[in-house]
């Protein structure tokens, strides 16, 4: 079922995840439920606003693109501490590194393909190697940005990022938690990276859902099957599970916001009690969220894993619902998956 | 509003292992290490006493190259009056005693192959021992053959060895200075001429302009050479000057190996205002070691011990 047909219908997902999950939320109830829906980039754009209120020397790196990685709420909000660079990603790079080195918390944001493959270098050398406490936030992930087309859809950031050491890499799946993941890593010292989407997506978490960087986030308890998804394909994994139910499948879902550092404890709590894994992810399938998780397993825990991702393909242009389709991540890809995942489990 | 406080100062998370490599007390006694006193830097310093340190820095190049049997020698021997100038000529605040010192003025190696002669002049600043300029790219060492920040050694502000991406650093240094901290530091950076091909450095140069950086001031050490040939062989550059004049930057054309004429050219960059400055300094690889002169083989070879006591001799 398509992300518009479930809002049309009015469904909810509610009192999912309950008490004693690895969330944190100790005899608390998750609830889960699409109330409305915006891009992701909305809630970068806000979490800046609310850190510069809070601090004096962060700085936000505008890349031309301002008002379409939304930058530009910071830049009208704090003129003086918003600089211009122009199309210039990997200078800008380089110029957000400078700035840390000098006390400052810069934020450089333009689109994730830019903002990761033209600036490998970048990112490795004078970010990550300097360990220079700056934030790259890389916009228009995915083939939410569905038009433009394969040049500007960012399907391999996670797998250039991650690859790099020193660097830490969130993936948010909606508006509130992108909002809570950008404060998050402005107070965090060292190199970080967010990846947001530019199409509207379901909100589905609250202001009392929790979110710690670095720790995986279950968002629905279940003992068949495990999905570990990020960014959108979490609510497509939960829909997935929800319908699932009718089958009698009790789906594990896990927001792994957090990709780098990744929680290993609860891929591998998730490996040993569900015996079956399906990532799910708006990336290429390749060194992406699902090698991620994969290179866990294989270590300690080998379990049967099926992937839900872009399959060595660029994109193409397409409304993001068309695209989500035809690149096979939507729910009901996350339900042959879990099916395919279950027949190997047995 | 408050501040929020990261370390700024290099934590050591990179390639380390259980001790750092101690140089052979025979090669300290040899190379007269054990008696250095640090010299002084100070405006009062007379031509002559530069060039003196100058030669200095040249000694310990040849010395830490021979040693590590690998490395720079050309690039280094040549922009050594620069670095003498700077350093010990009173253009630069900085405390060797208190390396992170808040109000320090910055300095970046773009051209990060240099860095034996970064090192050397760090060494004779007192930054760190001076024997420590013999374990230049040894297992473990702090003097990695390209600077690595993630090494902690002191005076050294960001990892470079990328060619192209230590000029953009700087900008963002002194971004950061002028327009949000507001305080009076200055960042110098070099980079070599044939590095001048890469793309970042005329986007960094964009930048730097645009927000009119008075208090950043780069150095081009022109040697007209690099590691292919000669730079207008390679990749025709003339005139670095006008480039960088059609760029909006206040350009000085000096000899790069002459101390007074660099000392004027760093007072006048100082005192430029709305603009930032590029210093064009015409010097020639592997300048004091005849045999290394104006030679662009010499960019990336070390000398051999035989090479390395007629240099030397040379150098006195």
């Amino acid at each position: 079922m398509a992300i518009a047909e479930v809002l049309d219908k009015t469904l909810s997902i509610k009192d999912v995840a309950v008490n004693g999950g690895t969330n944190g939320a100790a005899g608390g109830i998750l609830r889960f439920e699409a109330h409305s829906k915006k891009a992701t980039r909305f809630g970068f754009g806000e979490g800046l606003v609310v850190l510069g209120e809070r601090y004096e020397n962060v700085v936000v790196i505008g890349g031309d693109i301002t008002g379409s990685v939304m930058t530009s709420y910071f830049r009208d909000k704090f003129p003086d501490r918003f600089f211009s660079m122009g199309i210039t990603e990997a200078t800008a790079t380089l110029v957000s590194a400078g700035l840390a080195l000098s006390g400052m918390i810069p934020f450089f944001a333009t689109y994730g393909a830019f903002a990761s493959c033209r600036n490998t270098d970048m990112l490795r050398i004078s970010l990550a190697y300097n360990d220079a406490n700056v934030k790259i936030g890389g916009g228009h992930a995915g083939i939410s940005v569905g038009e433009d087309g394969a040049t500007h859809q960012a399907l391999e950031e996670i797998a250039i990022v991650r690859v790099i050491p020193n660097m830490t890499l969130v993936v948010p799946c909606d508006y509130l938690e992108t909002k809570k993941a950008t404060i998050a890593i402005g107070e965090h010292c060292g190199p970080c990276y967010i990846r947001f989407g530019r199409s509207d997506v379901p909100s589905f978490t609250h202001e009392d859902t929790p979110f710690e960087l670095g720790k995986a986030q279950t968002f629905r308890e279940g003992k068949d099957v495990t999905v570990i998804a990020c960014g959108p394909l979490v609510w497509e994994s939960l829909v997935a599970a929800y319908e699932l139910e009718t089958e009698g499948i009790d789906v594990r879902v896990i927001n792994m916001a957090t990709i780098k550092p990744i929680d290993r404890s609860a891929i591998l709590k998730a490996a040993r009690e569900t015996g079956a894994i399906v990532t799910a992810e708006e990336h290429q399938i390749t060194a992406g969220l699902g090698g991620a998780v994969s290179e866990v397993l294989a270590q300690e825990c080998p379990t049967p894993v099926e992937f839900i991702g872009v399959k060595d393909t660029f994109g193409g242009s397409g409304k993001p619902d068309e695209l989500m389709k035809y690149f096979g991540l939507t729910s009901s890809d996350v339900k042959t998956a879990i099916h395919n995942v279950l027949a190997r489990k047995k | 509003m408050a501040r929020l406080t990261h370390q700024i100062y290099p934590i050591t998370t990179g390639f380390h292992g259980p001790s750092r490599p101690v140089p052979n007390p025979e090669l300290i006694k040899k190379y007269g290490y054990e008696a250095f006193v640090p010299f002084k830097n100070s405006a009062d310093n007379s031509d002559e006493d530069l060039q003196a340190i100058a030669k200095e820095i040249r000694r310990d190049i040849v010395r830490e190259l021979v040693e590590a049997k690998s490395g720079h020698s050309g690039g280094p021997l040549g922009s050594a009056d620069i670095f003498a100038t700077l350093y010990f000529g009173g253009v630069m605040r900085y405390d060797p005693k208190n390396p992170w010192w808040p109000e320090r003025d910055r300095f970046i190696l773009s051209a990060g192959h240099m860095c034996p002669v970064l090192y050397s002049t760090l060494a004779n600043a007192g930054f760190f021992p001076k024997p420590e300029l013999l374990t230049l790219r040894k297992f473990n060492s702090r003097l990695q053959g390209h600077p690595g920040r993630d090494m902690g050694l002191p005076g050294i502000e960001s990892s470079t060895g990328s060619l192209g991406q230590g000029l953009g650093i700087a900008v963002g240094m002194a971004l950061a200075d002028k327009k949000v901290d507001k305080n009076g530091r200055h960042v110098f950076a070099l980079t070599g001429d044939g590095e001048l091909s890469e793309g970042e450095i005329w986007e960094a140069a964009l930048i730097a302009a645009h927000w009119e950086l008075d208090n950043f001031t780069m150095v081009v050490d022109r040697n007209h050479c690099q590691i292919d040939g000669r730079t207008e062989d390679v990749l025709k550059l003339d005139s670095v000057a006008d480039k960088f004049r059609a760029f909006n930057f206040h350009v000085i054309e000096c000899n790069g190996n002459n101390i007074s004429e660099l000392r004027a050219a760093f007072k006048e960059a100082r005192n430029t205002k709305a603009k930032p400055t590029c210093i064009v300094a015409e010097t020639f690889m592997g300048n004091g070691v005849s045999f290394m002169q104006d030679d662009y083989r010499w960019h990336g070879k070390p000398p051999t011990p035989e090479q390395a006591e007629a240099a030397l001799v040379e150098l006195g």
